[in-house]
């Protein structure tokens, strides 16, 4: 994969604008350095990544390329009126204890005006066990909601109309099941499928690289993820198979580039397994979503938003041959970077999470999550997570930042990022290509230790003190950090185990053997699996079941020991 | 040439936050340390048995799940069981302040919260080592 050849040919206007430059720099700008010099001898991003002085068109190929909003090659935004049409959704992630806690917060947070529902599941139910499997010791509802069966689903969306909210789930290695959860409970309240929206994540890919809760090997699990893309096609086409997600990629230590050409590989590396398998590419690719982290450095966070849409679109256009044009639009989720709050003064995250989500408001993003200020110690409470949620009703009704269409187009220093990330992530690419592709890569380890690596330097630069983080090692006072904690009660916990006991009890036990029979044989064969996995779901068969199924046939993996 | 410090980090839990674990591994290493890592998704006993197999000095535990509470003083517990209480542990993560005091109770040595700087953990491995 190549970036697009920018003309550079020096025309008689770009000369003339040289020699102004070098004037300034001749004169203005040494008599300047000269009464006082600048702070630092090198000005670096959060990604480490330098930057100049002062960003000029001189900067910017001639032909800028950039478009218009709504037209390829979207750099400026996927819609033409973008939030002057249609907000983002503000979907607030959520999730702690068993269903009936986390339905609680559901309500509590759409009373308070959020617009769309995100699900955090627990360790346990992330990697495929009920709550009373010995794996699962410890960790019931600590950092999301356990849901072991359909009636945990039920009981999740108790008193919400699946039919009308948009729902994404969190979800990876164990994505088709808690996908047919939801489908099968929809089913038994009469939403008809071809009604719902919302996103499971089902991103295995980055879970290798970066999240690490996969369970079975790579080749599985990717037959797995394009069986959603096949079954969504035809049964739940507004329903989004995949987010495509940097978010983890870059809170395990990426820098912004590399979750940019991380993620971006990935995708692509999705569309070659769908077609693969036969599928059109435009039945499939307008259902792919994606899911970007936004951390500190505004720019540069705007500037990776605009690189994404814009490289997506040229690949998905001229690589992968689509022709509807809904299938070149990178449609995006971002959060707040988790990995930027402190535990130190942590009201001070309050702002943190503001300017990044500027950014991500600034970067053209269609949905947001926005970080609590209290997350450095625990789950969000609720005082914390509805100031979270009014930082984004700020953005949007006081600020002003939505009234327009990709306000900071044509900044010089933007643009200028822009073509930069977007040439770091073609360099990229072309690695990637040269190791075989992304599966062998995660083989070698390789995305593994660039995160690595990164997240080191990162460590490095903080502890040198090159670093500045406001709170942790400059500005520094002691006092201890006022935070109201959230607990998860061990009623919630007995209530939930009760439940899947009487489920396992009180099932017909020939009919959920024999679904789970036929589940075994279609992941042994090469039949798409989500009809199977909806059987044993109405045959009452729990998340740990089908999974152990799974585990049987295709195995675990391992993964390559490094730091 | 004295011997060189050992020391285990681990991840218990079902937990695949790795990014701290990572940092803190190579930070011991670059000061000189021998570090052992053992990779995700350890039960107490996987710890305790590595532990005793390498013959560490201490183990640095890591935990981001909110699991802490039941493994931490798990891996305690089994090490005393096993006669190898001299192993000092520690633990860091995303540890609500009020279980911190627990946590020490249960014979955790530390617990590290996020921001804690790299020569303050590299310090009290070093001191753990020489039974401090």
């Amino acid at each position: 994969m190549n970036p697009p050849g920018r003309d550079m040919a020096e025309s008689d206007g770009r000369k003339a604008l040289k020699e102004r430059r070098r004037r300034w720099e001749s004169t203005t700008l040494r008599n300047a350095l000269a009464s006082m010099p600048e702070r630092r001898a090198e000005f670096t991003t959060t990604s480490s990544r330098i930057v100049k002085r002062l960003y000029t068109p001189l900067d910017l190929p001639e032909d800028d390329g950039l478009g218009k909003p709504g037209e390829f090659p979207f750099t400026r935004g996927i819609h033409p009126t973008m939030y002057r049409g249609r907000l983002w959704t503000m979907r607030m992630f959520a999730g702690y204890g068993g269903a009936e806690d986390t339905n609680r917060r559901f309500k509590y947070l759409i009373e308070h005006g959020e617009t769309g529902l995100s699900v955090a599941f627990d360790m346990p139910t992330l990697y495929g066990y009920d709550t009373d499997d010995p794996e699962a010791k410890g960790e019931f509802g600590t950092c999301g909601v356990a849901v072991s069966s359909h009636e945990d689903m039920d009981l999740l969306f108790d008193g919400i109309d699946v039919g009308s909210v948009s729902t994404s789930m969190t979800i990876n290695a164990p994505a088709s099941v808690l996908w047919s959860m939801y489908l099968s409970n929809a089913e038994a309240h009469g939403v008809p499928w071809t009604r719902l929206r919302g996103t499971i994540q089902n991103d295995i890919l980055k879970e290798y690289q970066a999240q690490k809760e996969w369970i079975y090997p790579p080749e599985p699990s990717m037959r797995l993820v394009v069986d959603t893309f096949e079954f969504g096609s035809k049964h739940a086409p507004q329903w989004n198979t995949i987010s495509i997600s940097g978010y983890h990629i870059r809170e395990a230590g990426a820098t912004a580039g590399q979750e940019l050409a991380f993620t971006l590989a990935n995708g692509f590396e999705y569309v070659r397994w769908g077609t693969d398998r036969g599928l059109r590419v435009d039945d499939f690719a307008p259902r792919l979503s994606f899911f970007f982290n936004v951390h500190n450095d505004l720019f540069e966070e705007v500037a990776k938003f605009r690189a994404a849409r814009r490289i997506w679109a040229r690949e998905m256009r001229d690589t992968f041959g689509a022709k509807n044009p809904r299938s070149w639009l990178l449609r995006t989720h971002a959060q707040t970077a988790g990995v930027s709050l402190t535990a130190q003064q942590p009201e001070v995250n309050l702002i943190r999470t503001a300017v990044q989500a500027l950014a991500a408001v600034l970067g053209g993003t269609q949905s947001l999550h926005t970080n609590s200020y209290d997350e450095a110690y625990q789950v969000p409470n609720e005082k914390a997570v509805r100031i979270a949620l009014r930082t984004q009703q700020v953005l949007a009704y006081e600020s002003g930042v939505a009234n327009t269409v990709d306000p900071l187009g044509g900044s010089y220093y933007l643009e200028a990022l822009t073509d930069e990330l977007e040439e770091e992530a073609y360099g990229y690419f072309d690695r990637i290509q040269g190791m075989g592709g992304v599966i062998p890569a995660i083989r070698k380890g390789f995305f593994q230790q660039e995160i690595a690596n990164s997240a080191y330097r990162y460590q490095r630069e903080v502890e040198d003190r090159e670093r500045t983080i406001v709170g942790v090692n400059e500005f520094v006072v002691d006092e201890a950090p006022d935070v109201e904690p959230l607990r998860v009660t061990q009623a919630s916990l007995r209530a939930q185990v009760d439940r899947l006991r009487r489920l396992r009890r009180s099932r017909d036990s020939k009919k959920h053997g024999r679904a789970l029979d036929r589940l075994r044989k279609a992941c042994e064969g090469d039949e798409n699996t989500m009809p199977f996995i909806l059987d044993a779901i109405r045959a009452q068969a729990t998340l740990g079941e089908v999974c152990g199924v799974m585990r049987e046939v295709f195995g675990v993996w391992e993964e390559p020991l490094l730091y | 040439m004295p011997k060189k410090i050992r020391v285990l980090i681990a991840k218990p839990g079902l937990d695949g936050h790795d990014r701290g674990a990572k940092v803190i591994a190579r930070a011991l290493r670059d000061a000189g340390m021998e570090v052992i890592y053992t990779g995700l998704r350890q039960t107490p006993e996987d710890i305790v048995e590595a532990a005793i197999q390498e013959d560490v000095d201490a183990i640095g535990l890591s935990c981001l799940s909110g699991a802490h509470m039941t493994l931490f003083p798990q891996v305690v517990q089994l090490l005393k069981r096993r006669r190898s209480g001299d192993i000092v542990v520690a633990g860091g993560g995303i540890i609500p302040k009020d279980d911190v005091p627990k946590l020490k109770k249960a014979g955790i040595r530390e617990i590290f919260g996020p921001g804690t700087s790299l020569a303050e953990i590299v310090e009290f491995f070093r001191k753990a080592a020489k039974g401090g």
